[in-house]
């Protein structure tokens, strides 16, 4: 039996922000009518959590929902928990028109922690982070490469992309934080 | 670099997290329609100076597609609407023809 | 001499000396110093030669509109040429040299082009270059070559040393430029509650103000500036951005913006430059005015400067250009510079107004100190060569035939008037009226650009605007602010104390009537040397656009792009013309309002950020093995994995044969997996694929073709039905993302009511093919509750389960035409399932293959590649793919485009295979050509090779190639030509070369 890797184990930069490669996460999507009782309902039993509104993510003892489209969730939960959390969701969701789909593999996760972090980002980023409170998430394009964003707490955000540009994004963000690149733009 | 406002997830976002689709409400010619037809709908565009509908994605967003009713010309962005309809919406219609009471309408 | 003065001097820092060197020659200035003003301080007035005649150039201006004073700076891998002096800091060791000229700036050999200047007129190059045409190639354009560029390129090999950065910012009100109508702006903007960003070229906030003695609210100018930066850098809601540079104002209120972070302080660890996108709601274009040069002979030696320019140097610098000066103007405001001067302690020799009268409160003042006025005058000429030495001077409403008097002096101060800096408001479609009264375009505030919402997105304020006092200036400023926020309550604008100015007098020569003797030698373009008599040759020749005589003339071509030049250039012409300067009208405003670097336009997209390369879970095996790789898309594959010793040839052959003979692994991670779930996924994969999907059993697979509306193949794969409800959908490796979003198009845009799910699963799975005889027997040893065998796990079916300790999924499917399995585990699990794969395989001398082994055996196998066989105007039919096109469906994707006369013509070209007669290798994408020339006059062509390869399996070259009536040639032997047009025979024979029974894929 091998344990799986995330995309760069253990990866750490301490700069303008500290960025760090947050391992292995649960992730699945889901997809259907946000709106029917069924998706609510599935989505309670499964993770504790209600539906979010849209653009947002909320954040529970054992898992996140965040919003992505108005047919798709982005449900976040322990990498050892995501075969569990789908069976439930697949049974609950038996004969209704939506789909669960087990992501994790699929992502890379960035966190990013400090009161630069804003400014590190709107470099990377067309986002007004002006507009951006804590439990707000934004899909948008980091440089050249599509990516998710939420902001966890006043001073740190969560960065997805695809696994594939790990690499990109890991020199990327550390690129950006470099000391010296001060800008204080968000204070 | 235009700004364009999904109507789907609400976002107002720079022309680079879209993807462009070309001219909106065409309707599709299938096997058995007449060359005319076809030809019509693979090839023909009114490339309008003034109004225009044309699709676009969020490609970088919600992933959605809409329709942007602007002007080619100021480059003025009279509405954005759902792509699930086979003609613009009353309403946009109606927002169009104040600002452009000469426009010779949508189809 | 120009020489600095002992006290004064607002920006400099006397404590603080600042060493740096031009040509070689050591020199001093002070922090706060610009380029320019650390020159001039040195008495280094001559800085380099003009473009075309090598003439002697000076410091002309203060700011952006220098045309003149460019230098090479620094050193590589640091070295820039073309740096403009008047707006970059001193920096301690700074080091310049001079441009355009040779031997040296002294002694210049190109000046001999000035000896002939009478024959170099506008349009010189045009006409003398053109004949013979013979001549172009061999003697005009390598001698056009080595004398154009200004300045000396860097060393092509050199590596920009510095970083470079992008940010993007928001904004309610942009204010680009902070002087006074900027400050006032951005106070009004943000006291009304808005976000607002203020951003100030230079280094120094204020502009020309606290120059020209401006009393503010009864403080001086640079102290209320001061108190006024220092509220607003309080204001949680404001931005200041000094060292920023306003470049460009977009569509839909964007705006680049250029801030010049750590020029000032090199060897700091810092981005060099930074871009800003700005999204502003408003953008309040404050940019001030420029002043304009007057056209008399001689007005382009070195010592004779803009009259702003000196006041600039003399206040902010303690600079002053001469010991004795002449000023020259057609208006009040050059009087400030001939009391700033005298105040200075130089002697003002004269002031030349060229109007009738001069009664105005400054002439006044200049005359209580004892200064000549000389109205109605003009200055016939300039005398001197690399300096001015004396002025002849004469009656303005004249010929200028004789000098009526001359005064020696050392340099001189011109003003014909301001002209508002129109550029950002121009940039995006903001229109221009004429101000008579200014003799200058100014905006027209009901035409501004228009944004997003149909409004005007851009207010001009200031004397960007026309407003020249700087009562009205401050006004201006403080209602464009109020204007942008949408402020409700009015509140009071600053004030100013009253200035008085009589209006000026439009002149653009001097004298009115000066001969041609007098106006060859009036310069408008001293960079690219334009002068009043070329503008009105272009004028005589016919050139009466504006945008025409430019490109003509070269008028407002050079690198400040006629910041100086432009309004004087206009005037002439339409005076040539017979027009009105309005109807005649301006060149095109175009971005950046100054050169921005290219590290600033690449930001940190340089390097591994160039751009993004995907990469596989078993990338850094790869790279640990030897793999040459192949770019696919932005994915990297191996190309193969070369051992020591071996070439690239040799590693591609060992691959294939070993695949064939034993046991090979392929990283097949890159391929798309899409999942198509829902109730009408049958009925959307029919319309998806030309072939039938929808009767495919859970746990088969079928092997598919996508087609656009035209009937052209762009994709092909294997999918794999799920379950009842789902399909999996394998892409090719570039393919994924454009088929996920085809798919996502029509869903959305077409069948909308149709209950389809699309989700994208390329990256959440490894896959490795298993490929050869002995693929079994290496999945079985890893341990797996599949049953392998070829009865339970037959060619084209998929199994799930566990391989190896790991959930996976198994496909039977084949691209070599071997016993073959791919394997799909979550991404996690891939570099272990890849490492055990490795490991088990030892005993059978698995290798690991790359993409070019795998094309090898695809094309000994015949199966096509989408890119290779295909290019956007081929149909499954020119492929032999029509059995996987389906008869029976009412309608597919592409079903109507195939039916098209062109398409289902005989005379098609379609795909065979080609057997060199000697057994070479066809070259890649040789062409087969007949005799005579088709209706576009190009050799007529009956085929074309799509790929080709030499296959060890054959040990022969074999090939697929697109051939005129293909199929129906079968054992024709036609020449292709090959590389110098040597031609090669090849036969025309079966797509499949190998196994063509197909028995080894199915044991």
């Amino acid at each position: 039996m091998s344990e799986p890797v995330s995309a760069l184990p253990g990866a750490r930069y301490a700069g303008l922000v500290k960025v760090a490669e947050a391992g292995l996460r649960g992730m699945i999507v889901l997809r259907g009518d946000l709106a029917s009782k069924a998706v609510a309902k599935a989505v309670k039993d499964a993770t504790g959590m209600p539906v979010p509104e849209t653009r947002r993510i909320a954040f529970g003892k054992e898992a996140a929902v965040a919003w992505m489209a108005p047919d798709e969730l982005l449900i976040l939960t322990d990498h050892a928990a995501v075969a569990k959390t789908v069976a439930k969701l697949e049974k609950a969701l038996a004969g209704e028109f939506a789909t669960v789909a087990d992501v994790s593999d699929a992502r890379a996760v960035f966190t990013l922690t400090g009161v630069q972090a804003r400014d590190v980002l709107a470099k990377a980023c067309p986002v007004d982070f002006a507009d951006f409170p804590v439990g707000t998430i934004r899909r948008t394009r980091a440089a050249q490469v599509a990516a998710a964003i939420w902001r966890t707490e006043e001073d740190a955000f969560t960065l997805v992309c695809f696994r594939s540009v790990a690499r990109y994004m890991w020199d990327l963000l550390t690129t950006l934080a470099r000391p010296g690149g001060e800008v204080g733009l968000y204070r | 670099m235009l700004l364009l406002t999904c109507p789907h997830c609400g976002t107002a976002a720079e022309e680079t997290e879209f993807a462009n689709g070309g001219e909106a409400h065409l309707k599709r010619f299938g096997p058995g329609s007449p060359d005319a037809d076809f030809e019509a709908y693979m090839f023909n565009r009114k490339n309008p100076r003034g109004v225009h509908f044309e699709r676009w994605r969020h490609a970088y967003g919600c992933g959605k597609w809409f329709i942007a009713a602007r002007c080619t010309v100021t480059l003025e962005v009279f509405a954005t609407y759902p792509a699930q309809v086979t003609e613009p919406p009353e309403d946009v219609v109606k927002a169009i023809r104040a600002k452009r009471p000469d426009w010779e309408g949508w189809a | 001499m120009s020489h600095r003065l002992d006290r004064g001097g607002r920006l400099i820092d006397r404590t603080k000396r600042l060493d740096f060197t031009f040509n070689g020659k050591r020199m001093q200035g002070y922090a706060g110093d610009t380029l320019a003003a650390a020159l001039l301080a040195s008495d280094q007035m001559l800085v380099g030669r003009s473009f075309k005649y090598h003439r002697p150039r000076g410091i002309v201006a203060s700011g952006a509109e220098e045309p003149n004073a460019l230098v090479g700076l620094g050193e590589e891998p640091r070295f820039e040429p073309n740096q403009r002096t008047t707006t970059t800091e001193l920096f301690a060791g700074a080091k310049m040299v001079s441009q355009n000229h040779w031997p040296s700036l002294e002694h210049d050999i190109g000046a001999v082009n000035n000896a002939f200047a009478r024959f170099l007129t506008a349009g010189f190059y045009y006409k003398m270059f053109i004949h013979p045409r013979p001549f172009w190639k061999h003697v005009y354009e390598p001698f056009i070559r080595r004398t154009a560029g200004l300045g000396r390129a860097p060393e092509a090999e050199t590596v920009d040393a510095d970083r470079y950065e992008q940010i993007h910012a928001f904004a309610d009100v942009l204010v680009i430029g902070g002087g006074i109508a900027g400050i006032a702006a951005a106070r009004a903007a943000a006291e009304a509650g808005r976000r607002v960003i203020l951003c100030e070229q230079a280094a120094h906030w204020g502009g020309r103000a606290p120059v020209d003695g401006v009393v503010i609210e009864g403080q001086a100018a640079a102290d209320w500036v001061e108190a006024q930066i220092e509220a607003l850098r309080g204001m949680a809601n404001v931005t200041l951005l000094p060292r920023t540079m306003g470049a460009g104002v977009h569509d839909h209120g964007y705006v680049l913006a250029y801030q010049r972070v750590a020029d000032h302080e090199p060897g700091a660890d810092k981005p060099r430059h930074r871009l800003w996108r700005i999204r502003a709601g408003r953008t309040i274009t404050a940019t001030g005015a420029i002043e304009r040069p007057l056209s008399f002979a001689g007005n382009d030696i070195p010592g004779v400067m803009l009259a702003s320019a000196m006041r600039d140097y003399a206040v902010n610098w303690a600079v002053v250009p001469g010991k004795r000066v002449v000023v020259v103007t057609n208006n009040d405001d050059a009087y400030r510079t001939a009391i700033a001067l005298h105040e200075a302690g130089v002697a003002v020799r004269a002031v030349i107004d060229a109007r009738p009268a001069a009664r105005g409160a400054l002439p006044e003042a200049v005359r209580a100190r004892g200064i000549r006025v000389a109205t109605g005058t003009a200055i016939r000429r300039v005398e001197g060569g690399k300096r001015v030495t004396a002025v002849e001077l004469c009656a303005q409403e004249s010929d200028g035939a004789e000098a009526s008097e001359r005064i020696e002096c050392d340099a001189v101060a011109m003003s014909g008037g301001w002209s508002p800096v129109v550029h950002l408001w121009s940039h995006c479609g903001g229109r221009l009226l004429w101000d008579e009264a200014q003799a200058s375009f100014r905006p027209d505030p009901d035409r501004p650009p228009l944004g997003h919402d149909g409004a005007g997105f851009v207010i001009a304020a200031g004397s960007a605007n026309g407003a020249m006092l700087a009562d009205t200036v401050l006004a201006d400023g403080h209602e464009a602010g109020q204007k942008a926020a949408g402020a409700k309550k009015k509140s009071r604008a600053p004030k100013a104390e009253a200035e008085e100015e009589e209006p000026l007098a439009p002149v653009w020569m001097m004298p009115a009537r000066a001969g041609y003797k007098l106006r060859m030698k009036m310069w408008l373009d001293p960079q690219n040397d334009v002068k009043v008599s070329d503008i009105q040759l272009a004028a005589r020749e016919g050139y009466e656009s504006v945008e025409h005589a430019k490109r003509y003339t070269t008028l407002g071509m050079a690198t400040d792009q006629g910041k100086m030049s432009n309004i004087n250039g206009l005037a002439i012409l339409a005076d040539a013309l017979g027009r009105p300067i309005p109807q005649v009208g301006t060149t095109t405003f175009r971005p950046p309002w100054t050169p921005i670097s290219m590290g600033a336009i690449a930001g940190e997209a340089r390097g591994p950020l160039f751009q993004p390369l995907r990469r596989t879970p078993l990338h850094d095996w790869h790279e640990a093995n030897g793999a040459d790789w192949e770019p696919v898309g932005q994915w990297r594959r191996p190309y193969c994995y070369r051992r020591a010793g071996e070439s690239r040839h040799d590693a591609v052959m060992r691959e294939v044969k070993q695949t064939r003979e034993s046991l090979g692994l392929l990283d097949a991670s890159t391929l798309g997996k899409i999942v198509v779930r829902g109730p009408d996924a049958g009925r959307f994969m029919d319309m998806l694929y030309t072939n039938m999907m929808s009767t495919l059993k859970p746990g088969k697979c079928r092997y598919g073709l996508m087609c656009n509306e035209n009937g052209f193949l762009f994709d092909d794969g294997v999918v794999a039905r799920l379950s009842d409800d789902a399909f999996l959908c394998h892409t090719t490796s570039g393919g994924a993302d454009r088929v996920h979003a085809w798919m996502e198009d029509w869903l959305q845009c077409e069948w909308w009511d149709w209950k389809v799910h699309v989700v994208n699963l390329t990256e959440q799975f490894a896959q490795i093919a298993v490929v050869g005889p002995n693929a079994r027997k290496v999945l079985e040893r890893l341990g797996t509750d599949i049953d392998l065998s070829r009865e339970a796990l037959p060619f084209m079916d998929w199994r799930e389960g566990r391989l190896a300790g790991m959930p996976a999924r198994v496909f039977r499917i084949s691209f070599s035409g071997e016993l073959s399995y791919e394997i799909a585990v979550p991404a996690g699990h891939g570099l272990a399932l890849w490492d055990r794969l490795i490991e088990a395989g030892a005993e059978f001398g698995a290798m690991p293959y790359g993409t070019e082994a795998l094309h090898i055996m695809r094309a000994e196998k015949g199966f096509i590649m989408i890119g290779d066989e295909t290019d956007g105007t081929v149909i499954p039919q020119d492929l032999g793919l029509d059995w996987a096109v389906s008869k029976k469906k009412a309608d597919f994707l592409g079903k109507r485009g195939m039916e098209r006369e062109a398409m289902v013509a005989p005379e098609r070209w379609s795909l065979v295979g080609l057997e060199t007669v000697d057994g070479s290798v066809l070259p890649h994408a040789a062409l087969a050509p007949l005799e005579g020339e088709n209706a576009n006059g190009q050799r007529k062509t009956q085929g074309r090779v799509t790929s080709t390869y030499h296959s060890p399996t054959l040990g022969r070259g074999i090939a697929l190639g697109l051939v005129h009536r293909g199929r129906e040639r079968m054992g024709e032997v036609i020449e292709f030509r090959g590389d110098g047009g040597r031609m090669i025979a090849a036969k025309i024979v079966e797509t499949c070369f190998h196994d063509k029974a197909g028995e080894k894929q199915h044991v």
